[in-house]
């Protein structure tokens, strides 16, 4: 079977600058996989990478065993941009209107609702536990609430795979904990295949299974207790970083 | 006059016109609007009325009916300003700006040029819907079913992306034929308004009711309705006002839109 995601040997080069480099890496079903790196290391441009956001690169991107330049099932990937507390807080959308826009990539032309598609916002709104929130304008939600209407967005049209770049760095800690709570259930009740871009890599081991450590390229993928274990991680970071990204995976 | 009753004065035939073409062109007006507000392009109405200044010059100075001169040359002036903004990048305003100037410029040369069309011209920047003829209210009703059945066609697109562009492009929308439909129908739009409000007070007619209903509305469906409520209710009021109050109908068109602005601000502070 297909890996959901296959990333082989992917450059991005924005002008003379090359952001990344020969970056492989794979995500199978059910994965949870942290995306981690210094700022500026590459993280966000792969995230866009992927999502066909970004158009010249070298190298091949696989969604579902598709090349991204054909695939079309965009419905079939969730995606939670870093910018989404940067909206305009003044648009009149109510949290069900924004809901609404993520089930947009299953329409065909023109893209109206149905009550099916009403259902279906209800029932993410509910799963998010913002039901109560649904009428209320974006900009009248707290950072928290905000963040679930977006993550509800990325998650109504039922993806497969959810691709998140630093969601919680708006959120308070504790917003932060439930939030992250959150995503560890969609992955292990749903089986949601998750991608979260992080540079908190103090508690991301407590909720993936794997790390994607990258600096323009990639420095290392594989497992939480690979990672641990690696004497050439520890000699990579010292072993104090080392033990402070491992310290909370239990 | 002032014995005139209102259904005496629904009778004249002017009154229906201006009603009829006004209450169309005061829909699309409140639709786009809310979209150009929303994506911080407030003035683009008011640039593309300067192309139009120069386009109807041009109509007028070759003896051509000018709005028949005025609809490609707005719609290539608005794509002018969308591709100076993705090319050149040049920032939105200042290709405004531009493509602003060029219309003004022309249309300036163009009359000292002619010596003839003066007063036709400043019929022009000031509007007069109750000299609407029954070809312009065909021309206008008939260009306003199009721009509308874009909008409702579209709604979902043009909703998405002005919310969040980078996001209306990964669930497939193509932003740039968007962004170029918004440009054009604007254009369209910009041209059919000169008739109601004159040129000088085009981008009144887009931007007013727009901020008006982002005062009160709760949801972004519920913007639009009241937008659009109030720039039919603001027109039909105006013409009424002027013709009752012998003032031009441009001006009265747009002080009562303003004063529907400031009761949304009163309703605003007292809720």
């Amino acid at each position: 079977m297909d890996p959901i995601l296959s990333v082989e040997h992917v450059s991005v080069r924005y002008g003379s600058n090359e952001v990344l480099h020969d970056v492989t890496f794979s995500a199978e079903k059910g994965d949870y996989i942290a995306l981690a790196g210094p700022n500026g290391a590459g993280k966000t441009t792969l995230a866009k990478t992927i999502i066909g956001l970004v158009g010249k690169y070298a190298g091949t991107i696989r969604l579902f065993g598709k090349d991204t330049t054909t695939f079309k099932d965009w419905n079939r990937i969730g995606y939670l941009p870093q910018r989404v507390s940067a909206f305009n807080p003044l648009f009149p959308a109510t949290a069900k209107e924004v809901v609404g826009l993520g089930l947009l990539s299953e329409k065909g032309f023109p893209r109206y609702f149905d009550r099916r598609d009403e259902d279906e916002i209800g029932r993410v709104l509910n799963l998010m536990g913002i039901s109560d929130l649904k009428d209320k304008l974006i900009g009248e939600l707290s950072g928290g609430q905000q963040q679930r209407v977006f993550l509800a967005r990325s998650l109504v049209s039922n993806p497969e795979l959810l691709i998140l770049d630093e969601p919680s760095t708006a959120l308070d800690p504790s917003s932060r904990e439930s939030f992250l709570e959150l995503l560890k259930k969609l992955n292990r009740e749903i089986g949601i295949t998750v991608l979260l871009i992080t540079h908190d890599t103090s508690q991301i081991g407590k909720y993936a299974d794997k790390l994607l450590y990258l600096d323009k390229k990639v420095i290392f993928f594989g497992g939480f207790a690979d990672f641990c274990r690696s004497e050439e991680m520890g000699e990579y970071f010292g072993r104090f970083s080392q033990h402070l990204i491992c310290h909370q995976h239990d | 006059m002032t014995d005139m009753t209102l259904l005496d004065f629904l009778h004249y035939s002017f009154i229906q016109r201006a009603y009829l073409a006004g209450s169309f062109i005061a829909v699309l007006c409140a639709m786009l609007g809310l979209f150009l507000v929303l994506r911080r392009l407030s003035l683009i109405g008011d640039g593309l009325s300067h192309v139009s200044f120069g386009a109807i010059a041009l109509g007028l100075f070759f003896g051509i009916y000018p709005f028949y001169v005025a609809i490609p040359i707005v719609v290539l002036g608005s794509y002018f300003i969308l591709k100076l903004t993705e090319r050149a990048k040049i920032y939105g305003d200042a290709a405004i700006g531009i493509v602003s100037s060029l219309g003004i410029a022309s249309g300036i040369i163009l009359a000292s040029l002619s010596r003839g069309f003066n007063v036709d011209l400043f019929a022009y920047l000031f509007g007069n819907i109750l000299a609407v003829s029954s070809a312009e209210v065909y021309l206008s009703v008939g260009l306003s079913l199009v721009v509308l059945l874009t909008i409702v066609m579209l709604y979902n697109d043009l909703f998405s992306v002005t919310f969040d562009e980078e996001y209306a492009r990964i669930t497939g929308i193509r932003v740039e034929r968007i962004n170029l439909i918004l440009t054009f129908l604007t254009a369209i739009t910009v041209v059919l308004a000169i008739k109601v409000v004159g040129i000088l007070l085009v981008s009144a007619l887009l931007i007013v009711p727009a901020v008006t209903a982002l005062q009160i509305a709760k949801g972004f469906k519920g913007a639009m309705i009241i937008s659009v409520l109030d720039a039919v209710v603001s027109v039909l009021m105006g013409i009424t006002l002027s013709f009752f109050l012998d003032l031009p109908a441009g001006g009265t068109i747009v002080m009562t839109s303003l004063a529907f602005f400031g009761a949304s601000l009163l309703y605003k502070r007292i809720t």
